[in-house]
């Protein structure tokens, strides 16, 4: 079993599957995040060092790797016009890690690479941290451990170092879970976070074009969660407000962010309060329910009642909001604001300005002005498209009077235009509407395709009223959601396409599992562990007992496992254990085994006096003195006998229950 | 022998270790346990790990660092186990010529129910054993190259272990008392001239080349050396004869310290301890005369043991 040690150093040939398994797991979920020339040329090397340890091949020599390290280097810096930061940092480690692959010849090299895996895997969750993200690298743990394990045993069989694995890794679980919980968490970035930590994600655009919503409206992720305190409003009323576009320049809306008037709200029903998470929209928008009512601290309320938050959304975040849903908003507005909400660029989309300004001379009301727009788009060939087609120069006028086919934010536009055009303050609101309730948790979920624009104009006495043009063309669209409006035939978002009952029934647990997820794990901040801690007794503050709870609970199960670990157990005797049953059996029935009393003996004595039980006793004496004082045998054998015995030992104890 | 001041101390330092030839075994007063290098770059990892789910707010990224933390800290346990409890037993070594290596015999008993793994021992100036898996009871070998004629003993060993996953090692010193005896290197010269007695025959002993006339044959004699024509001459009551050689043709040699070609002692030595050999192996008989002690004319497998035992422990002419 042991011979002189050649060189300590070197790395057996043996080793390397499992090394290049580990460094694989590891490098594969990075394969989408990486430049494409990148991806392929890791997956050639990858596929070189493969066959070279398949076919016991030589490494490339030093000379070789070297300008692949500066090739990929300047590849990397001209591909992100830096070497510094997130990305280009995490496609530096990739490269590396795989031209390490590539350089396995001691074991140093190899508890590099390991060392460099470990990292890697971190750097996945800059992407994802859902739960499949979470087992993909639990099982790459796995195999780094195990790859750890064969560096240093050989006698171990992949089965068995895959087990030993396993059981190294879940020994460690409780330690993990008393960090996980008790070490401090601090909140924020402790440097200032790089630009290209906030990569454009899909989310509210900043100003509305016709046709800048309809690439949103395919997209099943969610947006937010929202768990109301009491019964949830009907679905028509849950215009979720985000940016409010008021300036219009050419065919595009632009939100006005100068204006520092308070908005003046009048409640005139009863208050709605809710919990709302949102995913990290990179944005300010709150997207709370209209109108706020209530808002934490760190937000404020814009003039145009959007509520932003101070630092733009970087992670998934947990608000408390109240709303009120029946209201009025600036019934005294002043004149620049409605002056602002009648400006027109006066050089585009002649026809619409037209349009609305014969309406202006025609129609004395306002208010029958805003119904004289809603029956245009009511009856006229308009029609409800995630495909519209494409406009000109004069975008609206196009719309309005040519194709007639367009998505929510054509028809908010247009309104508001000929709104303007007509004399009726107007301007464009950009949000989500509606939302589907999961049946499993009992949560609201808002995706991407519940994203939405409609329009508020002002009316004398009455303040900015909601109008929402959509719902003249395609009422369905506002009671039931985006799917039940379009009609057959369009591509629709990839989740909502899923009309069968139970891969419904599906998706729901699989969203509930996933706001479960990141409500209680993901989202343990700075702020859960203070509440945990004080629910279990232990305020903030008070660093002494927090650092006595962390250090003591951990010494407390590392001495656990170490008794576990180095207690030696006497050796249990499976023989003896299984005789010892068989001898209690028999004294339950009043034979008692005398000290010194031979097994032989004992079975004479039952033969006479419990005549009944006698030959499965003989059974028993025979497996146990066969076991016992029988020819040597092989382990294997031993566990034979025992197993044996212990089926004698059964048969016996169930003649006892007849 | 240049100690330096370090060796000095940690022969100091580890002397109360030592407990002469019985069973070692190890126990935490004998476990030294320390991060390796590729233990100290993984805890570098883990607090760039840390840094960076904290400046990124990643909760998996903590709990990825927890977990490998705890891994790591569990592996330190791991690492003195796979030591602990281990039991060493030396036992007596044969003896060998100079130039050659001592295999010295450990008996290594596993805890009851662990699985020692990956050891590691390294004899101070013999080369490392690596011993993949001590389940029950196993043995070892220690290689120690012997230089010097006399007495080698197992030099201190030391015994590590960076089971289960290289983040940590674990050692201990040993320094089982056992000792082997170590024969000069034996030097092949011409013999020197056999005793004129030559021929002479300790009563009771017989040779096998000439023929010496008939004798009747005892159970213990081979059928081989039976003389079948001779016997079948005689009646059928007598016992079957076998042959009686003579064979002297032998010579007996002295083998003198001072009868050696060279005046160095050591040579001296390999010179007398080819001799032996060479004499040892013809069969021959031989005495052996050194400076202090005589040995009578003998042959055999312990007489050689004794003559190449005197050559081997003569004292060296310094001391």
């Amino acid at each position: 079993m042991s011979q002189p040690l050649a060189a300590p150093a070197a790395l057996e040939h043996a080793a390397l599957p499992w090394l290049q398994a580990a460094a694989v797991a590891s490098l594969l979920p990075h394969a989408g995040q990486l430049p494409p020339w990148l991806t392929f040329g890791c997956a050639v090397l990858l596929a070189w060092s493969l066959t070279q340890a398949m076919r016991q091949g030589q490494l490339p020599p030093r000379w070789l790797l070297l300008p692949l390290v500066g090739i990929a280097a300047t590849g990397i810096a001209l591909e992100y016009r830096s070497l510094f930061g997130r990305d280009p940092g995490i496609a530096l480690l990739v490269a590396m890690a795989t031209l390490k692959l590539l350089e396995l010849r001691s074991r140093r090299d190899a508890m590099v690479l390991l060392t460099l895996s470990c990292f890697l895997l971190l750097t996945h969750f800059l992407h994802s941290q859902s739960i499949p993200t979470a087992l993909w690298l639990l099982l790459a743990l796995w195999l780094i451990v195990a790859a750890l394990l064969r560096l240093q045993t050989s006698v171990l069989p992949p089965r068995a170092l895959l087990r030993e694995a396993a059981r190294l890794c879940l020994q460690a679980i409780p330690l993990t879970l008393l960090l996980f919980i008790l070490f401090p968490r601090i909140s924020g970035p402790l440097w200032g976070l790089p630009q290209d930590a906030q990569r454009a994600r899909s989310g509210l655009a900043e100003q509305i074009e016709p046709g800048s919503i309809a690439d949103l409206a395919l997209s099943g992720e969610i947006a937010f969660r929202v768990r109301f305190d009491e019964t949830p409003p009907p679905r028509r009323l849950l215009y979720w407000r985000g940016p409010v576009l008021e300036l219009l320049q050419g065919n595009a809306w632009r939100p006005l962010l100068a204006s520092r008037q308070a908005p003046r709200i009048e409640a005139t029903g009863p208050t709605l309060t809710y919990e709302s998470t949102l995913e990290a929209s990179r944005q300010h928008w709150l997207l709370a329910l209209d109108a706020p009512g209530a808002w934490p601290a760190d937000a404020e309320l814009t003039p145009s009642l959007s509520l932003r938050s101070r630092e733009p959304l970087h992670e998934r975040q947990r608000v408390r909001l109240a709303a009120h849903l029946d209201y009025r908003f600036n019934r005294e507005a002043s004149p620049g604001e409605l002056q602002r909400n009648l400006r027109l660029p006066g050089d585009s989309n002649p026809r619409s300005q037209a349009l609305g300004r014969e309406w202006q001379e025609r129609i004395a009301s306002p208010r029958e002005r805003v119904v004289q727009a809603l029956q245009l788009f009511a009856q006229a060939p308009f029609a409800y498209t995630l495909q519209p087609p494409i406009l000109g120069q004069h975008a609206i006028d196009d719309f309005l009077f040519t194709t007639r086919r367009g998505f929510c934010e054509h028809y908010a536009a247009a309104f508001a235009l000929l709104m303007r055009a007509a004399g009726v303050p107007a301007r464009v609101v950009s949000g989500y509407q509606g939302g589907e309730l999961n049946p499993v948790d009992g949560y609201f979920e808002v995706r991407q395709s519940d994203a939405h624009a409609w329009t508020e104009v002002w009316l004398a006495g009455e303040g900015w009223q909601r109008v929402d043009p959509t719902a003249a063309v395609a009422p369905e669209r506002i009671e039931r959601g985006i799917v039940a409006a379009l009609p057959l035939g369009e591509p629709l978002p990839l989740l909502a396409a899923l009309r069968t009952d139970w891969l419904l029934a599906l998706r729901h647990r699989w969203d509930a599992a996933n706001n479960a997820w990141n409500q209680y794990f993901i989202g343990y901040n700075a702020e859960r562990q203070r509440q945990w801690l004080a629910a279990v007794g232990v305020a903030t503050s008070d660093w002494r007992r927090w650092a006595l709870l962390l250090t003591g609970g951990g010494s407390l199960l590392l001495a656990g496992l170490a008794l576990r670990l180095l207690w030696h157990r006497p050796r249990r005797d499976p023989l003896r254990q299984e005789w010892e049953r068989a001898l209690r059996i028999l004294a339950r029935h009043q034979v008692h085994c005398q000290p010194g009393e031979a097994p032989l003996a004992l079975l004479a004595r039952v033969n006479q006096e419990m005549p009944a039980r006698a030959p499965a006793f003989a059974q028993v004496v025979q497996v146990y003195l066969a076991a016992r004082y029988g020819p040597p045998s092989p382990p294997t054998a031993a566990v034979t006998a025992a197993r044996q015995l212990r089926a004698a030992v059964a048969q016996l104890a169930k003649g006892n229950r007849f | 022998m240049g100690l330096s001041t370090v060796d000095r101390v940690k022969t100091a330092f580890f002397r109360r270790r030592r407990d002469g030839s019985g069973t070692i075994r190890l126990d935490r007063h004998r476990i030294y346990i320390l991060p390796t290098g590729a233990g100290l770059l993984y805890a570098l990892t883990l607090f760039t790990m840390l840094l960076g789910a904290i400046n990124y707010s990643l909760t998996l990224g903590h709990l990825l660092v927890f977990l490998l933390a705890a891994l790591g800290l569990n592996a330190m346990l791991h690492t003195f186990r796979n030591l602990y409890g281990l039991s060493l037993t030396p036992a007596p070594c044969a003896p060998v010529f100079v130039g050659e290596s001592v295999h010295f015999p450990l008996r290594l008993a596993a805890a009851p129910g662990v699985a020692h793994r990956a050891l590691e021992f390294l004899p101070a100036g013999g080369s490392p054993v690596r011993h993949a898996q001590c389940v029950d009871s196993d043995w070892i070998a220690l290689p120690v190259p012997a230089k010097q004629r006399g007495w080698l003993s197992l030099p201190r060993i030391k015994l590590a272990s960076r089971y289960p996953l290289g983040l940590f090692v674990a050692w201990s010193w040993l320094q089982p008392e056992v000792r082997a005896l170590v024969y000069p290197a034996p030097c092949v010269t011409p013999l020197p001239v056999p005793l004129p007695a030559a021929g002479e025959l300790a009563s009771g002993q017989e040779g096998r080349e000439d023929f010496a006339g008939f004798r009747d044959r005892q159970p213990a004699d081979s059928p081989r050396h039976v003389a079948w024509k001779a016997s079948s001459r005689q009646s059928a009551e007598r016992p079957l004869l076998v042959k009686q050689f003579a064979g002297g043709a032998r010579p007996e040699y002295r083998l003198d310290w001072l009868a050696c070609s060279s005046g160095d002692p050591e040579a001296r030595l390999s010179q007398l301890c080819g001799w032996i050999l060479a004499v040892d192996a013809a069969g021959s008989r031989y005495s052996l005369s050194l400076p202090d002690c005589e040995i009578a004319a003998a042959h055999g497998p312990a007489h050689r043991q004794r003559c190449l035992e005197a050559l081997a422990l003569f004292p060296a002419p310094n001391g």
